[in-house]
C-alpha cells in the first residue's frame, strides 16, 4: 500500500513508529524487573523457594540433642515421656547447640511445667494421666517425687 | 595457585566469615529434592491434650506477632444433638493452655488447626501478583517480597488460616516450617508436640508410617465439599468440626 496516497501519511507513521518505540520500552522495562527466576516453578519467583529454606532454625530438634545427651536418651526411653520430645519441655536450644558453651539452657520450673499438660480438663482424652495440680502435690514441685524424663515415682518417695 | 600475598588477604576475610561458618544458620539445604517430597500433616484429635505447645513453639520459631497465629488450638464443646452449633473456644490461640471447662457432660475434645496446604489452593489462586506459591513439594508458601499486602488470599482461605502481618503487612501464614522440613527437620509444631498428635507426613515417601495409618484408620480433611484437595489429615474428627 502506497501511505504518499493519503493526506498527512506521516501522521500515521509517526504514530506507529511511538507506538513502537513504547512498546519495545514497556517490555525492557518489564523484562528489568521480572526476577529471572520468575516462572521457574510456577508464576512466582523461583529463587523465594531457597530463600524461604534458609531461614535460621530455632528448634535444633532432638536428633541433635540426642548426640551428646544420650544419657538422658536412655533413661527417657524406658519412661512413659520416651515420646515427648526435649525442646517441648526445655524450650528452644539451636543457639545451644551451635555454641554449647556460652549458652546454658535453663532448667524449666516443674511446678508450672507439668501442669502445662497434666492438669485435669475435661476435653482431654480420658486415659490421658490428669491431676488436680492444687490437690495432688499442694504446691510442691512435681520433681520433688518424680523424675520428669521418666516420670513414675522416685523409689523411696511416697505419695502423700 | 595460592600466593604468599594472596594468603595475607585471603585469611583475615575468611577469620571473618568463620563465625558466620560456625553459626551454622542461615544454612542452606543443599541435598534437599523438591521433586522427591509431597509434604502433608497428621493431626490426631484423639491425642491432642490441648497443651499449647505447638503454638507456643510455632510462634517462637517462626516468630509470629502476638495475638497472630499461623497454628492455633480451638476446644469443642458439643451437646448430644447439638451437632450444628458447637460451643467453641480459643483463648489466645490455646498457646496459654487451656482453663478448666465451664461445660458438663456433652461431647469435649481438642482440635489443632493450621494451613491444610491444599493441592488446589484458593489462596493460590487469587494471588495477582504470584506472591503466594504453592511449591513443588506440597507446601503453601508466601514470598514476602513480592506479597503487596491486597488481603485477597486472606478472603479466600476458607479455613481462616492467613493473616496480615501487622509490621510488614504482607500476607503471614504457615510455611510448614520450610526452612526445617528442607533441613532434614520435622516442624516446630510436630518436634514440640508431646503426645505425637501432629505428625508431618511425607506422601512421597513409601516408608513413611502415614500410609499404614491412612489406610487403617478412619481420616478426615476439613470441609471436604469444597475439594481444596487438603493435606492436613484428621484422625476421629467429630463431624461438629467447621
Amino acid at each position: 500500500m502506497n501511505l504518499t496516497k493519503f493526506k498527512d501519511a506521516e501522521h500515521i507513521v509517526r504514530l506507529a513508529v511511538a507506538c513502537a518505540v513504547v512498546l519495545v520500552l514497556f517490555l525492557l522495562v518489564r523484562a528489568h524487573f521480572i526476577p529471572k527466576s520468575f516462572g521457574q516453578y510456577g508464576h512466582y519467583r523461583g529463587d523465594a523457594l531457597a530463600e524461604l529454606s534458609s531461614k535460621p532454625v530455632v528448634f535444633a530438634g532432638h536428633q541433635t540433642c540426642e548426640q551428646c545427651h544420650s544419657e538422658v536418651l536412655d533413661v527417657k526411653k524406658a519412661g512413659k515421656h520416651a515420646g515427648v520430645n526435649c525442646e517441648a519441655c526445655h524450650g528452644p536450644l539451636a543457639k545451644h547447640a551451635d555454641d554449647p558453651g556460652s549458652v546454658v539452657p535453663q532448667l524449666p520450673d516443674t511446678k508450672v511445667l507439668c501442669v502445662r499438660c497434666h492438669e485435669e480438663n475435661i476435653a482431654k482424652p480420658k486415659a490421658f494421666p490428669q491431676v488436680v495440680g492444687a490437690q495432688h502435690s499442694g504446691g510442691e514441685a512435681c520433681k520433688t517425687c518424680h523424675q520428669p524424663h521418666s516420670p513414675m515415682l522416685i523409689p523411696g518417695e511416697k505419695k502423700s | 595457585m595460592i600466593t604468599r600475598r594472596k594468603l595475607i588477604v585471603l585469611l583475615p576475610a575468611a577469620a571473618l566469615a568463620w563465625k558466620y561458618v560456625v553459626a551454622g544458620t542461615p544454612e542452606l539445604a543443599p541435598n534437599y529434592n523438591r521433586s522427591e517430597h509431597w509434604w502433608g500433616m497428621l493431626l490426631d484429635i484423639d491425642k491432642c491434650i490441648g497443651c499449647g505447645n505447638c503454638v507456643r513453639a510455632c510462634s517462637t520459631e517462626n516468630d509470629v506477632p502476638d495475638g497472630y497465629f499461623r497454628t492455633w488450638v480451638e476446644r469443642y464443646h458439643v451437646e448430644d444433638w447439638h451437632q450444628e452449633v458447637p460451643q467453641v473456644d480459643s483463648p489466645n490461640g490455646g498457646k496459654d493452655g487451656f482453663p478448666p471447662s465451664t461445660a458438663i457432660g456433652g461431647k469435649n475434645f481438642f482440635v489443632p488447626k493450621m494451613c491444610n496446604h491444599c493441592v488446589d489452593s484458593p489462596c493460590t489462586q487469587v494471588c495477582p501478583v504470584g506472591a503466594t506459591l504453592h511449591t513443588p513439594d506440597g507446601v503453601v508458601l508466601v514470598d514476602e517480597s513480592y506479597c503487596v499486602g491486597c488481603r485477597y488470599c486472606i478472603q479466600a482461605c476458607p479455613y481462616g488460616c492467613r493473616f496480615l502481618h501487622p509490621r510488614k503487612l504482607t500476607a503471614e501464614k504457615c510455611s510448614l516450617c520450610y526452612h526445617r522440613i528442607t533441613k532434614g527437620l520435622t516442624t516446630a509444631c510436630c518436634e514440640n508436640c508431646p503426645t505425637g498428635a501432629r505428625q508431618l507426613a511425607d506422601l512421597k515417601n513409601p516408608a513413611d508410617p502415614i500410609h499404614e495409618f491412612l489406610k487403617t484408620h478412619s481420616v478426615q480433611v476439613l470441609k471436604p465439599h469444597l475439594a481444596t484437595g487438603a493435606k492436613a489429615f484428621y484422625h476421629d474428627l467429630d463431624g461438629s468440626v467447621r
